[in-house]
């Protein structure tokens, strides 16, 4: 498992130097998948191999959103860092790197936090109420 | 443009401006009566609203929650004789669809609901007495993007700007049941009006990717250092959009985004260009409106500069 620290600096090493990582679209993927895979791991669960839409990530989040249905409040950022790589893939355009890395920066502080504070009730606004 | 959409029904709408709008989001308060004058639209306030329990009492009581929302809703249907409730603020908004949606989906809700309201002697609600609206859908469907392009008289051209629409406008997705009814109807994963509006108004849209991402908004106090963060993020995406400016249209997303650019800059160290401003004060600019009668003057983010640059104050 890959720590939340390691993970926020191979994010910022991509966003701010892309050119210099080689294949830094399947890279910023592979740290979408290991954030979700903490998630995973902290709630006991064996993060799966299996791919949802040709995609490990949304497999992942799939599968956290079984555990806890107020998860389904990031499915949108892994769909748009998949959206974002994609573009990136069409246009071999580095600008769109550098926007999947703030996507993914979202995602890692989203569940870093949700994964904080949850003795105070859940992160997300839309999440179901504490006591339901 | 999806003008085929326009509807006579909103010229007059019941008004939910909510806690915020009458306190730190006073400036879109202001900037949405403003618009509404000068587009010709009608805002009556219900009567003696009281507060939608923002994020806080569903924890506490989830129906409880649900009264608070259904009380407006009753008095604009029952003592008003009002159909629609616009609610500028994301937060109201979400928690009256939300209402709407346990109303007309749980037997449970409903009857504890009548009990509250026999308690209170209130009307009570219900499903489908009223429909809920944001300010968006509002100028959206009551306007439209041609006639308010018609309508400009300083064109936005040469602002660029990034829609910022916070979380709560399209999650969860099944309370919305309006919305990704394919053309004309609003996405849940992209939305779009505040670009239809703001495009009609002269604006370079950018393609920003964290349109509906957390702000953090609700641990603010319990975890203020995750909130600047999250902020700190979607500011340096809307700088590498190469952004003048961030649109908003929830005052809690727009204060926080204000605020934790400070903090961000005061606890990180790092600074960022974009100026925030409501959508209602940027429409409000394009339709001629000064910006003291917007409130821009109001708002913590200092953008007065970068209009006048741009010919627009």
């Amino acid at each position: 498992m890959i720590s939340f620290s390691e993970i926020e600096r191979a994010i910022l090493s991509v966003r701010d130097r892309p050119q210099e990582v080689i294949n830094p679209a399947e890279y910023l993927l592979q740290m979408g998948e290991a954030i979700l895979e903490n998630w995973l791991i902290a709630h006991n669960q064996i993060p799966t191999q299996e791919k949802y839409e040709g995609f490990r990530l949304l497999g992942l989040h799939r599968q956290g959103a079984k555990l806890d249905p107020s998860f389904h409040a990031c499915r949108e950022t892994c769909r748009e860092l998949i959206y974002q790589i994609n573009l990136y893939h069409m246009k071999k355009d580095l600008q769109q790197i550098t926007l999947a890395s703030l996507v993914a920066m979202h995602l890692l502080l989203f569940i870093q936090g949700k994964m904080e504070v949850q003795e105070l009730g859940e992160f997300c606004c839309n999440s179901k109420a504490v006591s339901a | 443009m999806s003008d085929s959409t326009l509807r006579d029904d909103l010229q007059t709408v019941a008004y939910y401006p909510g806690c915020a709008l009458e306190g730190t989001g006073y400036a879109y308060n202001r900037s949405t009566k403003k618009i509404a004058k000068k587009l010709g639209l009608k805002l009556v306030e219900i009567e003696n609203w009281n507060c939608c329990g923002a994020m806080e009492v569903k924890n506490i009581d989830p129906e409880v929650q649900n009264y608070l929302s259904v009380r407006n809703m009753a008095i604009a249907k029952h003592k008003m004789g009002m159909d629609v409730v616009m609610a500028p603020c994301n937060g109201c908004y979400h928690n009256l669809k939300k209402a709407e949606h346990d109303v007309t989906h749980k037997e449970e809700t409903r009857k504890i609901l009548k009990k509250m309201s026999d308690k209170t002697g209130q009307p009570e609600y219900k499903p489908g007495d009223v429909e809920t609206i944001h300010a968006l859908d509002w100028i959206k469907h009551a306007i439209g993007e041609e006639n308010l392009a018609s309508r400009v008289k300083n064109s936005l051209s040469g602002l660029k700007i990034a829609n910022y629409y916070g979380c709560m406008y399209t999650r969860p997705r099944h309370i919305f049941p309006e919305k990704d009814q394919g053309e004309g109807s609003e996405s849940t994963t992209k939305p779009h009006f505040m670009d239809d509006l703001l495009r009609a108004a002269g604006a370079e849209i950018v393609e920003f990717p964290l349109k509906t991402a957390c702000c953090g908004g609700a641990h603010t106090l319990s975890d203020c250092d995750t909130s600047t963060r999250l902020v700190l993020n979607i500011l340096q995406a809307a700088e590498a959009c190469s952004a003048d400016v961030i649109a908003t249209e929830c005052p809690t997303c727009h204060s926080g985004l204000e605020m934790h650019q400070i903090r961000a800059e005061e606890t990180l160290g790092v600074k960022t260009q974009p100026v925030m401003l409501y959508f209602t004060q940027l429409l409000g600019l394009a339709l001629g409106i000064s910006p003291r009668q917007l409130g821009i003057h109001e708002n913590i983010s200092q953008s007065l500069g970068l209009l006048r640059q741009k010919g627009l104050a």
